[in-house]
C-alpha cells in the first residue's frame, strides 16, 4: 500500500493554512449548554464549564495558556459522567486513572512541557480496544464473565496516552461490535443525548402534549453509540470508536457529530479487537473536523505490530484552510437515492450538492454500478470473518466458562452459548457455513469478487476526476428505540449500513459531517468518501463544508437543570451501569 | 504464535508415483507378515526413501503401495513465526508466549523475516519454483492447544511448489550397488504450529503448553495399498511420527496392516491413526473423529507476502524490507549430493561410504580434519572413521561432537601407522587407549605401552631363528609343501615379540631361513 499524496494534488494549488482555531461553534453557542458568560477563545480565564462545550483545539490552547487545568478539566468531566449515568454511555469509568493522568499532564504544562495538543484532554474509547489494566467487554457476557482485564493497551490507546490525553473511561456499544444501534450489548442500549435536547424536547411538545418525556428517547445509532454519546453529551472531547461497515459514521450523524473512518492501513488496528479483520478501522468521534483531524494526526502511520499498515511515513496533519472550490469535483453517486432514503436527508443532500455548485464545484452525477450487491456481499464477508475471529472464545484461556466439564467439547458448547448473544451466535452460524468447503466457491469467492468490482467502481469515479463523494451517512435522522427494536438486528445492520459500509470494502477514508436539524430538531449528517490515503484532503473538503453549514451546538441544559427527575426515571430502566 | 513451522506436503498422488515407478511394490511376505528383508535409506527425512520391497513369490497376487509424507520442520530461528517470542528448546511450559502466542483478543500476526528466508532457501536446495507471491490462510478446528481456533498456513498458494529431491540409497549384498531415486516435492508451506496438550488420564486433565518449540521433526505418513494397474486404495493417515526410524516402523507396519485387512475381506477406513513405538503398531486416533472440514479462509490480517528476484526488485528498496530470492540463492550451502560427488571424486571412496559420512552429523567434517592433518591414504582415514569411530560411537550412542578422540589424535595415530611406526593391531589398541580420554597423545601411548615396531632386524632374525629351533615339527611341515605351515610359524614369531613386530618382515626372514 502506498501513501500517495501526489493522487491528492488536486487541493495542494490553492490551499492556505490559516489560524488554528476552528470556526464551527460560535463561543456564544457553547455556552447554553451551562454557562451565560462568553468570554471568547482570548479571552482572559475560563470557568470550566464553559470549556466543556469547546472543541478539542480551543480547550487545548487554554490548557496551554493556563486558563484551566487538566484537573480541573477532568473533574468537571468526571462529574458530567455521573450526571449522565442514564444515557449508559460508558460501561467502565476509569475515574482514577483519568485523574492521576490529569495530575500528571498538570505537572508538566507548570513546567511547560506540554505534549502537544491532546496534553490534558478527556477522552473516550469504544469497549472494543485493548486497555492495559482496564476491563474490556465488547459488551459481551463472553468477556466480562471473569472479567477480561487486557496485559497491554491497544496502539491507537497507547498513541493518545503518549500524547498526554486522559482516559476517561470505556464506552458501551453493540455486543462485539455488531449492531447499528448500539441497542445489543450486554449493557443494554445507549441513549441519545439529543433525546433530552432543547432543540428536539420544543419540537416534540408543538406535536404531542401527551407522550411520556422518557419513553421516546432515541436511539444513538452504533455500534460506537457509546462514544457518541459520550462526546455529544459533553463528557470528553473525542472519543474512538469503531468502523466496520459504519459503526462510527452511523451513530456520529445520529448525534450531531464528525464521524471519521480513516483509510484502512492509516491507522492500527493492534489491539482493537476485531470484527471484520479485512475492514475494520479505528474510528475517531470528535465535535468538529479540526478535531478530528488532530486526534487522526496522533493515530495514523506505520505499526510494526499490524502488517496491514502503511510502510511510508505519515506527515502530521495539519488541514489548509480551503477558501475556494471552484478546482473541486463532487461527485453524486445516482445509485445512493434509493425509496428508503427519507425526503428530509434527501432534501439536505441534494442542498449541499447545490452549496458546492453555488460556490463553483463542479457537482456531477456518477455511478457506482455495484452498489447495491454491496450489502448481501458484506453480509457474507463479515459473517465468514466473525466466524473465524470469535473461535478464539472457547473459554480456556480467558472470560466466561462454563461449569460443564463432561468433556472439552462440551465445554466448548455451553460456554459460547452462554458467552454470546443470538445476534453472534447467528453470524457464526452463518459465516461457517459459507465458509463449509461445499458453498465456499458460491459465497466467500464470490463475495470477494463482488468486493473487487465495488472497490473498482470508486477507483473508476475517482479516475474519472471526481475528488470526493458525497452522500448521505444514513436513511433519516434518529428513531426512538422502540421503533428500531421492531426490526432485528439483521434486517438493522443491512438497512442502516447502506451508504456507509461501500467505504469499507473499498479501504477508502469517509466522515461524516453534521448539516443540520431535522424537522424533529434532530441532527442529519452528510457523507464524504475520498480516495485512498487522501484523509487530509477529504477533511479539508469537509472543514469547508463544515464551516458553511454553522451546525448547531446541542442544547442540554434542560437535561441537566432537570437531571434529577431524569435519574428518577432511570431506576426504573433495567440498564444500570457498571462500574 | 507457534514455532515456525515448515512443512513439506508431498500427497500420496504425487509421491506414489515416484515410489511405485521405484520400488515400493510390496509383496504380500510370509504367512507371519515378515519384513525382515525391508532396507531403507538413512538420512535427514527429505531423503527418506521409503523403499518396501519384497521379493515376489511365485503365484502370489503383488501389492503395491503408495506413501505421501507431510514433513513439520521446525525452521532455527530465534523467535516464532508469527510473535517476537522466543524459540527454545525444552523451555519451562508455557515460558515464551506472547500476546499473540495465547490469542490475546487483538493481537495480529506479524511475519518473521527468518522464517521466510529459510523457507525460500529450503525451496531452492528442493528445486521449487518459489512463488513470488504467496498467501496466508487461516484453517479452522477447535482443540485446546489451538488457543485461536484456528492454525496459519499456507493453504492456496505456498511459498514454494513443484520441487524435486533426487536421492541415492545402497543396495545389494554389501550395498555396494547405488541406485538413485527421484522424490516429488508438491509444496513447502510456512504454518504455525499448534501447542502442546498433555493428557493427564488419571485426572481426567489436559494441560497445555503454548511454547510450542516441540521437536525440530514431525511427519505424518498418509499410506495406502492397491494391486498394481487398480485405483488407488484408501488411504490412512498415521500422525505425528517424530523420527525417521518411527516412521520407517509405522509405515512398514500400516502397510502390512492394510494387506492383511484386505486380504481378510476387510476394509480400509479413511481415518487418522498413531503410531505406539512401544508395541510397534498403528491405532485409530479417538480425539479428532469424524470427518473435519477446516474451513480454509485468507488470513486477513496479512498481505500478501511478495518475494523478488534481482531482476524484479525494486529500485531503492530497503533491502529489510524486501527478499530477493538471488541472494538467499547465493548463500546456499553445497547441496549433500554434490558434496558426495566430491568426495567419490577426490579421494576415490566408495558411493556408499560417502552416504554414511554426511549421514552422520559432524563425521564428514571429522574426516576432513584428520584428512588435513595425516599423510595416510584416504581409504585408510575412511576406513578407520566409519568403522573404528563411528562403531565406538554408535556403541556408546554417542554424536560426533562428543568424541572423546580428537581428529588432531585420529591423524597422529594414523601417521604412526603410515610410517610403519606401529602394526594395525598396536594402533587399534592405541586407539582404545585414546578413546578412554586420559590426555595422552597417541605417541605417549605407544612409548608407554611398548607399542611401537621391532626395527631391529638382528633381534628379529635371532627370534626367527629360536621359533623354528622350537618347532621342528612345524619346519618340517613348511619343506614338506603345507603352504599355511609358515602362517603358525609367522604367528608364533608374533607372539614372542608381543605383536610388535611387522608380520611381512617377519615371513620375508623366515622364508629365507628355510629356504637355506
Amino acid at each position: 500500500m502506498q501513501f500517495d499524496q501526489s493522487k491528492c494534488s488536486v487541493l495542494k494549488g490553492f490551499v492556505t493554512i490559516k489560524d488554528g482555531c476552528a470556526h464551527v461553534v460560535p463561543a456564544a453557542a457553547v455556552d447554553l449548554y451551562f454557562c451565560s458568560v462568553s468570554p471568547g477563545p482570548c479571552g482572559g480565564r475560563l470557568s470550566t464549564r464553559t470549556m466543556l462545550g469547546r472543541t478539542l483545539r480551543e480547550v487545548s490552547a487554554a490548557l496551554k495558556q493556563g486558563h484551566i487545568t487538566p484537573t480541573e478539566l477532568c473533574q468537571k468531566c468526571l462529574s458530567i459522567i455521573k450526571k449522565t449515568k442514564f444515557l449508559n454511555a460508558y460501561i467502565t469509568v476509569s475515574e482514577e486513572v483519568a485523574l492521576k493522568q490529569a495530575e500528571e499532564s498538570e505537572k508538566r504544562y507548570k513546567k511547560g512541557h506540554s505534549l502537544g495538543d491532546l496534553d490534558g484532554i478527556p477522552i473516550a474509547v469504544k469497549d472494543n480496544f485493548s486497555t492495559s489494566g482496564i476491563e474490556t467487554t465488547c459488551a459481551s457476557n463472553m468477556l466480562r464473565g471473569k472479567g477480561y482485564v487486557p496485559p497491554y493497551n491497544a496502539t491507537v490507546v497507547q498513541k493518545l496516552l503518549d500524547q498526554g490525553a486522559l482516559l476517561m473511561g470505556k464506552t458501551n456499544l453493540d455486543e462485539f461490535a455488531m449492531g447499528s444501534g448500539s441497542t445489543d450489548g450486554v449493557f443494554g442500549p445507549v441513549k441519545n443525548p439529543w433525546s433530552y435536547s432543547k432543540q428536539y424536547r420544543e419540537k416534540r411538545k408543538q406535536k404531542s402534549h401527551c407522550e411520556n418525556e422518557d419513553s421516546n428517547w432515541l436511539i444513538t445509532g452504533g455500534s460506537s453509540g457509546g462514544s457518541a454519546a459520550a462526546v455529544s453529551a459533553f463528557t470528553c472531547f473525542a472519543a474512538l470508536g469503531s468502523d466496520t461497515g459504519g459503526s462510527t459514521r452511523n451513530p456520529a450523524a445520529h448525534c450531531g457529530l464528525v464521524g471519521l473512518k480513516p483509510s484502512y492501513g492509516l491507522v492500527s488496528r493492534h489491539g482493537l479487537i476485531p470484527l471484520v479483520n479485512s475492514m475494520d478501522v479505528p474510528g475517531i468521534l470528535t465535535r468538529c473536523v479540526d478535531d478530528a483531524a488532530i486526534v487522526l494526526g496522533v493515530l495514523a502511520g506505520h505499526d510494526p505490530k499490524d502488517s496491514t499498515t502503511i510502510q511510508d511515513p505519515v506527515k502530521p496533519f495539519v488541514l489548509p484552510s480551503l477558501t475556494d472550490v471552484s478546482k473541486l469535483c463532487i461527485g453524486i453517486p445516482k445509485e445512493y437515492l434509493t425509496p428508503e432514503l427519507s425526503s428530509e436527508v434527501r432534501s439536505l443532500w441534494s442542498k449541499a450538492a447545490n452549496l458546492f455548485e453555488s460556490e463553483g464545484a463542479k457537482v456531477i452525477e456518477v455511478s457506482l454500478p455495484h452498489t447495491s450487491y454491496s450489502i448481501v456481499c458484506y453480509h457474507v464477508l463479515c459473517t465468514s470473518e466473525v466466524a473465524s475471529n470469535m473461535a478464539r472464545f472457547d473459554g480456556l484461556e480467558y472470560g466466561h466458562r462454563c461449569d460443564i466439564d463432561v468433556s472439552t467439547e462440551a465445554m466448548y458448547a455451553a460456554t459460547r452459548r452462554e458467552g454470546f448473544n443470538d445476534v453472534v451466535r447467528g453470524r457464526i452460524l452463518s459465516g461457517n457455513f459459507f465458509l463449509l468447503k461445499e458453498n465456499y466457491e458460491n459465497y466467500f469467492v464470490k463475495a470477494q469478487k463482488v468486493r473487487r468490482l465495488i472497490a473498482n467502481d470508486f477507483v473508476t469515479v475517482f479516475n474519472s476526476g471526481v475528488d470526493v463523494l458525497l452522500t448521505p451517512t444514513t436513511l433519516s435522522e434518529a428513531v426512538p428505540y422502540t421503533e428500531f427494536i421492531k426490526e432485528d438486528n439483521r434486517t438493522r445492520s443491512a438497512q442502516d449500513d447502506i451508504f456507509t459500509q461501500a467505504a469499507n470494502m473499498a479501504g477508502l477514508p469517509a466522515v461524516s459531517v453534521p448539516m443540520a436539524l431535522s424537522n424533529q430538531g434532530l441532527p442529519i449528517g452528510l457523507q464524504f468518501i475520498g480516495r485512498a490515503f487522501c484523509d487530509q484532503e477529504l477533511l479539508t473538503i469537509a472543514r469547508w463544508f463544515e464551516k458553511q453549514v454553522q451546525f448547531p451546538v446541542i442544547q442540554l441544559q434542560e437535561l441537566m437543570d432537570d437531571c434529577s427527575s431524569v435519574f428518577e426515571n432511570e431506576k426504573l430502566a433495567s440498564v444500570s451501569l457498571k462500574q | 504464535m507457534a514455532a515456525p513451522m515448515l512443512r513439506l506436503c508431498c500427497p500420496g498422488r504425487r509421491w506414489a508415483l515416484a515410489c511405485i515407478d521405484g520400488c515400493s511394490r510390496h509383496r504380500r511376505g510370509a504367512p507371519n507378515g515378515c519384513t525382515s528383508s525391508r532396507k531403507r535409506g538413512q538420512s535427514s527425512v527429505a531423503q527418506q526413501p521409503f523403499i518396501t520391497a519384497q521379493k515376489p513369490r511365485k503365484g502370489e497376487h503383488e501389492w503395491a503401495a503408495v506413501v505421501g509424507l507431510e514433513i513439520h520442520a521446525q525452521i532455527s530461528s530465534k523467535s516464532k513465526l508469527f510473535s517476537g517470542s522466543q524459540v527454545h528448546f525444552a523451555a519451562p511450559p508455557n515460558s515464551l508466549v506472547s500476546f499473540f502466542d495465547a490469542s490475546l483478543p487483538g493481537t495480529l500476526p506479524v511475519l518473521n523475516r527468518r522464517c521466510v528466508e529459510a523457507a525460500v532457501m529450503t525451496g531452492l536446495a528442493l528445486n521449487c519454483r518459489i512463488n513470488k507471491k504467496s498467501l496466508f490462510d487461516r484453517k479452522h478446528y477447535f482443540y485446546a492447544d489451538l488457543p485461536a481456533g484456528y492454525q496459519i498456513t499456507q493453504q492456496r498458494l505456498p511459498i514454494a511448489v513443484n520441487g524435486s529431491l533426487v536421492y541415492s540409497f545402497c543396495a545389494g549384498k554389501n550395498r555396494s550397488q547405488v541406485i538413485n531415486k527421484t522424490a516429488r516435492v508438491k509444496q513447502i508451506q510456512l504454518e504455525q504450529d499448534s501447542g502442546k496438550s498433555l493428557h493427564d488420564d488419571l485426572r481426567s486433565q489436559t494441560l497445555i503448553d503454548l511454547n510450542r518449540a516441540e521437536g525440530q521433526l514431525r511427519v505424518d505418513a498418509n499410506i495406502s495399498v492397491h494391486h498394481p494397474g487398480e485405483p488407488l486404495g484408501v488411504r490412512t493417515e498415521v500422525k505425528n511420527l517424530n523420527s525417521a526410524r518411527f516412521l520407517a516402523k509405522a509405515i512398514d507396519y500400516e502397510i502390512q496392516r492394510q494387506i492383511n485387512e484386505l486380504e481378510n475381506g476387510g476394509e480400509i477406513l479413511n481415518e487418522t491413526r498413531s503410531f505406539d513405538s512401544k508395541l510397534g503398531c498403528t491405532i485409530p486416533m479417538r480425539d479428532k473423529e469424524g470427518k473435519q472440514d477446516y474451513r480454509f479462509m485468507p488470513e486477513p490480517n496479512l498481505p500478501p507476502l511478495l518475494l523478488y528476484d534481482t531482476e524484479s526488485l525494486p529500485a531503492g528498496a530497503d533491502p529489510q524490507q524486501v527478499i530477493d530470492i538471488d541472494r538467499i540463492r547465493e548463500q546456499l550451502p553445497e547441496l549433500p549430493s554434490v558434496t558426495r560427488e566430491k568426495l567419490v571424486q577426490q579421494y576415490g571412496m566408495l558411493p556408499e561410504h560417502s552416504f554414511t559420512l554426511l549421514n552422520e552429523v559432524g563425521l564428514l567434517e571429522f574426516f576432513q580434519n584428520v584428512m588435513k592433518e595425516t599423510r595416510a591414504e584416504p581409504k585408510k582415514v575412511t576406513s578407520w572413521v566409519l568403522n573404528t569411530l563411528l562403531g565406538f560411537l554408535k556403541q556408546q550412542n554417542l554424536a560426533v561432537s562428543e568424541s572423546p578422540v580428537t581428529p588432531s589424535a585420529l591423524a597422529e595415530l594414523l601417521n604412526l601407522l603410515d610410517r610403519k611406526a606401529i602394526s594395525s593391531s598396536a594402533a587399534k589398541q592405541v586407539f582404545e587407549e585414546l578413546w578412554r580420554n586420559e590426555g595422552k597423545t597417541p605417541a605417549q601411548i605407544v612409548s608407554e605401552k611398548k607399542l611401537e615396531l621391532m626395527q631391529d632386524q638382528e633381534a628379529l632374525e635371532q627370534l626367527c631363528h629360536a621359533v623354528m629351533e622350537g618347532h621342528p615339527q612345524v619346519v618340517m611341515d613348511v619343506k614338506k609343501g603345507n603352504p599355511r605351515a609358515i602362517n603358525k610359524l609367522i604367528g608364533l614369531v608374533r607372539k614372542v615379540t608381543l605383536s610388535r613386530a611387522d608380520p611381512t618382515v617377519i615371513k620375508e626372514i623366515l622364508e629365507k631361513k628355510l629356504a637355506s
